[in-house]
């Protein structure tokens, strides 16, 4: 059952749309990213579901109640939730009264603040910084001291502003690990923003594509990844092999696809003289030095373009009659001599090629 | 000029050897002002906190008004207050006209637009993300107004110390509500005011070095505060 839901919400900024007809669906228990760049609305679609502005158009419904009518519940529904903002707010005082200050405005007994507050700290690593200042943290422990003080209350849904955003990467892993360890243990329901993919992958049952204000899909991670259903969600979500086609033969749904004058096959149910883009991840190529060495339906002779040395990997454009992304370890590039000017073969299987409507 | 330095070792000794007129007419002052100010704080911390934290028509020209008031003359407030409070007055009948009581009453609406002025100012300077991540957190507007009103602590105490300050170094409106009486009404700046008049500059400077020495009690504490 859907613990939040929203329905053609919509906020408006000096009468511009900053979000608009976002309906969505968060089940007790998911993990929902929202992803998208930077100003596509994600902290003010969390800010509306915080209760903490109101929105212009459409409703919130909370666990069955429709929150936008009244703001009489606005308390109880709050104080079922925590929000963990972006940049790290925490109060002047010592750690451990910043970790009890929502327990401590929920009037709960100072003996069970004593303990949850403890067992919180310990969770995420700052036991040995109660009696610190906050103030005096540095922004990955003011983010951990966030995160504690959100989690100390229980709550039913929580919600995170890009919780590692501008950390090192030290902190982001021990961030990642709390997160981790909190949904496996107390099945939270988490609405997380992010635009770090590899964390809503890495975190996430359910992913939001947000661009420009407007929910443009939701599914699990492999739909996103896999499936995206236009070009900028397929853009944003590092297909970097995006190409016009047009289905020019079907037999049943394998389709053959026109694209620059050279014939690509693969799995489709659109019909014959549809326009498409065809999209292909990177890592889904297979670049050999002979032409037969894949079975393959797909097998283009190109030549490498650039080849780019990124971390262990090796990023190599091609032109194949069409221009190709592949990515190929460090190890192999090295054994097959993958530089700029080699002639290749890049291959690719039919079921590797997502196609979507132009 | 000798004359003026045998007036101010006459007043060293008057003070040095606690005498009992300075005593009692100082005491009565820092009681007075303090009792004022102890009760503007009660009304402008709760005030200011809901001005502060209220969207409504007219916020900007109410706070605006409050500031104009921060330099009304202690003598309107007098006047004011002795309408009030005179025997023909709408309070007449209370009966307070000339004691310390009507004194508190008259500063405390002298005090009220600089505490309350200044108490604003100061829950204005904490960032807003303060009271918004306690709200997010579950608190109430009342829990998050005090959270608020914690961060701005240091800015709120100067608030009220400039009130203290105001309420102990005026003249006007003592003298006409209070009627400088002897022994019940008397304050270090009414007193002043009737040593120098009568000549008994002895008196009024050792008076007026009481009065100074709040005076650098008060910005001592002010410095220690911004310093933090």
């Amino acid at each position: 059952m859907a613990i939040i839901e929203t329905l053609n919400l919509g906020q408006k900024h000096r009468r511009q749309y900053t979000l608009k007809d976002i309906n969505l669906s968060v089940d007790a228990g998911d993990v929902f990213a929202l992803i998208g760049p930077t100003g596509a609305g994600k902290t003010t679609l969390l800010r509306l579901l915080n209760l903490l502005d109101k929105p212009s158009e459409g409703s919130i419904i909370f666990d069955g109640i429709n929150v936008t009518v009244s703001n009489s519940h606005y308390l109880d529904i709050r104080r079922r939730m925590s929000f963990v903002q972006q940049k790290p707010v925490v109060f002047d005082m010592s750690v451990f009264d910043n970790v009890a200050c929502g327990l401590k405005w929920r009037h709960q007994q100072s003996e069970t603040i004593k303990q949850k507050v403890g067992n919180t700290l310990k969770l995420v690593g700052l036991s040995d910084y109660a009696n610190r200042n906050a103030l005096t943290l540095s922004g990955g422990e003011a983010q951990r001291v966030a995160i504690a003080r959100a989690l100390a209350t229980n709550p039913e849904v929580l919600l995170l502003d890009e919780p590692t955003a501008n950390l090192d990467p030290n902190s982001i892993t021990k961030i990642e690990e709390v997160l981790t360890h909190t949904i496996a243990e107390q099945k939270i329901t988490v609405v997380m923003a992010t635009h770090d993919m590899s964390q809503g992958q890495y975190l996430a049952n359910k992913i939001g594509v947000m661009m420009d204000g407007k929910l443009l899909q939701t599914g699990s991670p492999d739909d996103i990844f896999n499936s995206p259903i236009s070009r900028e969600v397929a853009e944003f979500v590092g297909i970097e092999n995006i190409l016009d086609g047009e289905i020019i033969d079907k037999d049943g749904n394998l389709a053959t696809i026109d694209v620059n004058g050279i014939t690509v096959q693969a799995i489709s149910d659109y019909a014959i003289g549809e326009r498409v883009y065809i999209l292909i991840r990177p890592e889904d190529i297979t670049l050999t030095l002979a032409g037969d060495t894949t079975s393959a339906r797909n097998t283009f002779h190109g030549r490498i373009i650039k080849a780019t040395r990124i971390g262990p990997l090796f990023h190599i454009k091609a032109n194949c009659g069409f221009p190709l992304l592949a990515v190929v370890t460090r190890k192999s590039a090295q054994e097959m001599g993958l530089t700029d000017g080699r002639e290749i073969y890049a291959s690719f299987k039919a079921t590797a090629i997502h196609a979507i409507k132009k | 000029m000798e004359e003026l330095w045998q007036a101010l070792g006459k007043a060293v000794e008057l003070l040095v050897t606690f005498d009992a007129e300075v005593m009692e007419v100082s005491g009565r002052s820092l009681a007075i002002a303090a009792t004022s100010c102890s009760i503007t704080a009660l009304i402008c911390l709760p005030l200011g906190s809901l001005i502060h934290f209220s969207r409504f028509r007219g916020k900007r020209l109410l706070i605006s008004i409050i500031q104009t008031l921060y330099s009304i003359p202690t003598v309107a407030v007098g006047l004011f207050v002795f309408v009030l409070f005179s025997s023909s007055g709408p309070l007449g009948g209370l009966d307070l006209m000339f004691t310390p009581a009507v004194m508190v009453i008259g500063q405390v609406f002298l005090v009220t637009p600089v505490m309350l002025g200044l108490t604003i100012a100061a829950l204005n300077g904490v960032d807003k993300a303060i009271s918004e991540t306690a709200v997010s957190l579950g608190a109430s507007r009342f829990q998050a107004a005090v959270i608020t009103l914690k961060h701005a602590r240091y800015a709120v105490l100067t608030a009220v110390i400039m009130g203290f300050g105001r309420a102990i170094a005026e003249v006007g409106l003592a003298l006409m509500v209070g009627g400088n009486i002897k022994g019940f009404t008397r304050t270090l700046t009414t007193a002043i005011s009737l040593e120098t008049s009568k000549g008994d500059i002895e008196l009024a400077l050792a008076l007026g070095m009481v009065l100074i020495l709040v005076a650098l009690v008060i910005n001592l504490t002010l410095n220690r505060l911004q310093q933090r």
